[in-house]
């Protein structure tokens, strides 16, 4: 009897506790002001991004007509007669005030429309479409590359720290930040196609080969995709040369910030908890240490994005990577204006995603942001 | 409360005290030897008509007999498509480089630094919120993205280069600026000095300026590096110094096109820039160390 009744007071209290914490859950679920304070922010987070993209399309719309130079002179060149060059200047609307000619050009993006090259006179949406795709494979391989041996590194040299392997890592980054991504892209190419010899120097896969069909512009996911792995292999080989120059800088960089905040939070007293209570270094280091240091080098993430897309102009250009890039340049040389605007614009775009995207990622890696945001 | 006093005390007491900074300087070898190298290259890029073999090789000069030779004595590193000496062709490189940072960090600075001082100062919310959006959309973009866009809409020269790289780098110096100011603001110091009947612009420059000097000279030293690269990058895309002038991303891209037999054209003006951005951010490293212990 008695031992019934203490049974059943232990289960109770149990049901408790767990009713407790379903009340709990459930609370937070209907009244989740935790996920709406993070759809509030991501909300203001876009609008604040369009309202940034708008200002950046005016500023360089504003620049690019206020140059000197006709643009229609520049696009039918010398020879065209004065009233070829007054049509083209009625047809892109070039005879009338600015302001107009802003309206113009912004009612066609909200279309979808970007206008035509001036040179080509091909849509320049359809040009993007077919460029775009190789450099984001290239900026993402490379993004990848740097996320993942800057994390090594950083891990490395922040729990060795002082050792021989920090010293290393400390050289080589002090060199893979000085070093500019095209001087690095010849290094590379020096190095391992004409002296080695053995990954091919220019393209994204060998002539002799036939690109895959078509699915994500990316060849070695439409060659997987296919099920074409040879396709696949070479794809790999051809951009690992472009990635990895890209990456070295931001490895380095983000070697040192890792390796700084692991440094940092290894003294902490958690740290020393755990490793008292005989948790195996293993784990102490990627489950506790690794979760806390990641923050400030996702933080830079976004910077780092932007600085491989920018960088990927010219290392595009060393390795021949028919990508956005170099027709970005291309457009440039050539004072396409309409073109210019489309790129430089795809490139806030990309880096305001990215942006977006890194700030959520730090938002749930450090409940404390999460936290903050909710009271504000 | 004693916290608040200190600090305020801190802004007079910081006279800059040579020795002292140096000494801390000093402590990182890296660093003096990073400021070692950047004293030889100035100096070496200041006379270079004087100690250059081959002064008159930085122009419009050939010598086809002595073209494509490799690194030899006569020819520290060797001798480009033309019979140019490409040491010398280095040295001048290096006067344009340098040029271009200090064109661009002098006219890019101050404008970010008056601007980030009125935006962190003033009560006029508006003011404040519309020059941090402007900088914002100056920083929507990689600068080397807006600046080789400006740049090639304009005509490809080195003046131009450097007007579109300084139009991309104030918004980074109005924004450190603006993130110091607005958290003195509210400083005893700053509403004593405002008590007292200062105008504003004394406040700005006098109480709050020089609690920016830390982070802005850190900031300048290495953003010399960055800036170089940057005009090296453009250059490389023949947006800088046009030929036949030396600019040593316009060298780089040249001899790229000879790799592998021809290296020398290339890879010596691309070590180039690396040991002069090596050097500027060893010494910024070692600012930095000076001004964080200041700090404490």
């Amino acid at each position: 009897m008695n031992r019934r009744s203490r049974v059943g007071k232990v289960r109770k209290i149990k049901v408790t506790v767990e009713g407790g914490w379903v009340f709990h859950t459930l609370t937070f679920s209907l009244y989740n002001i935790q996920e709406y304070s993070m759809l509030k922010y991501i909300g203001l987070r876009l609008i604040h991004s369009l309202f940034v993209l708008f200002g950046l399309s005016l500023l360089i719309f504003f620049i690019a007509r206020v140059m000197p130079g006709d643009p229609a002179r520049v696009a039918l060149g010398p020879l065209a007669t004065e009233e070829q060059v007054q049509k083209l200047r009625e047809e892109i609307h070039l005879d009338k005030p600015f302001p107009v000619q802003y309206y113009y050009w912004l009612r066609s993006l909200l279309k979808g429309d970007l206008g035509r090259s001036l040179y080509t006179k091909r849509p320049i949406v359809k040009d993007l479409n077919e460029y775009l795709p190789a450099t984001l494979e290239l900026v993402l391989c490379s993004f990848i590359i740097s996320l993942v041996f800057g994390q090594v590194t950083g891990v490395l040299a922040g729990y060795f720290r002082n050792s021989w392997f920090d010293g290393l890592s400390r050289l080589v980054s002090y060199i893979g930040v000085a070093t500019p991504s095209f001087v690095m892209a010849i290094f590379l190419l020096l190095v391992f196609s004409h002296i080695l010899g053995f990954i091919p120097a220019v393209g994204r896969i060998s002539i002799i080969l036939r690109p895959p069909p078509r699915v994500t512009g990316f060849i070695i996911l439409d060659s997987l995709i296919a099920g074409q792995f040879k396709v696949a292999l070479n794809g790999l080989k051809h951009i690992i040369l472009p990635a990895l120059s890209l990456a070295v800088a931001h490895i380095a960089q983000e070697g040192r910030v890792t390796r700084s905040s692991i440094v940092d939070n290894i003294q902490k007293d958690y740290v020393a908890t755990h490793v008292v209570h005989g948790v195996p270094t293993r784990s102490v280091i990627f489950k506790y240490l690794l979760k806390p240091s990641l923050i400030p080098t996702v933080s830079i993430m976004g910077l780092d994005f932007a600085f491989i897309i920018a960088n990927a102009f010219l290392v595009e250009l060393v390795f021949m990577w028919p990508g956005f890039a170099r027709y970005a340049v291309t457009v440039m040389l050539n004072k396409d204006l309409n073109a210019i605007v489309a790129v430089v614009l795809i490139v806030g775009a990309t880096f305001a995603i990215v942006n977006l995207i890194v700030d959520i990622v730090v938002s749930f890696l450090d409940p404390r942001i999460r936290l903050q945001r909710r009271g504000g | 409360m004693a916290g608040k006093d200190m600090k305020s005390n801190r802004v007079y007491a910081k006279r800059v005290n040579i020795s002292k900074s140096w000494y801390k300087f000093s402590r990182n070898p890296l660093s003096v030897l990073g400021l070692t190298v950047l004293i030889i290259i100035v100096l070496a890029a200041i006379l270079a008509p004087y100690i250059t073999p081959y002064p008159e090789h930085a122009g419009p000069y050939t010598n086809f007999p002595e073209s494509g030779q490799p690194p030899n004595l006569r020819h520290f590193f060797g001798t480009d498509t033309v019979g140019r000496d490409v040491f010398s062709r280095v040295i001048f490189g290096y006067r344009f480089s340098l040029l271009l940072a200090v064109v661009v960090i002098s006219l890019s600075v101050p404008l970010g630094i008056i601007l980030g001082l009125i935006a962190g100062y003033t009560k006029r919310k508006w003011l404040e919120i519309g020059i941090m959006r402007i900088t914002d959309i100056f920083l929507a973009v990689p600068p080397l993205v807006l600046a080789l866009a400006i740049t090639a809409m304009l005509s490809p020269k080195l003046l131009n280069q450097m007007m579109a790289i300084s139009l991309m780098w104030w918004p980074w110096y109005c924004r450190l600026v603006y993130s110091v100011t607005s958290s003195l603001r509210n400083e005893y110091f700053v509403h004593d000095a405002e008590l007292t009947g200062a105008r504003k612009g004394f406040i700005m420059i006098r109480s709050i300026l020089p609690n920016c000097v830390g982070p802005i000279l850190t900031k300048i030293t290495l953003d010399m590096g960055f800036v170089i690269i940057l005009g090296a990058s453009l250059s490389f895309i023949g947006l800088g110094v046009q030929p036949p002038k030396p600019g040593l991303g316009t060298m780089v891209a040249d001899g790229a096109k000879r790799l592998p037999a021809e290296w020398w054209m290339t890879v010596f003006p691309a070590l180039a820039i690396v040991l002069v951005i090596l050097s500027f951010n060893l010494i910024g490293d070692g600012l930095r160390d000076m001004f964080a212990v200041e700090e404490i």
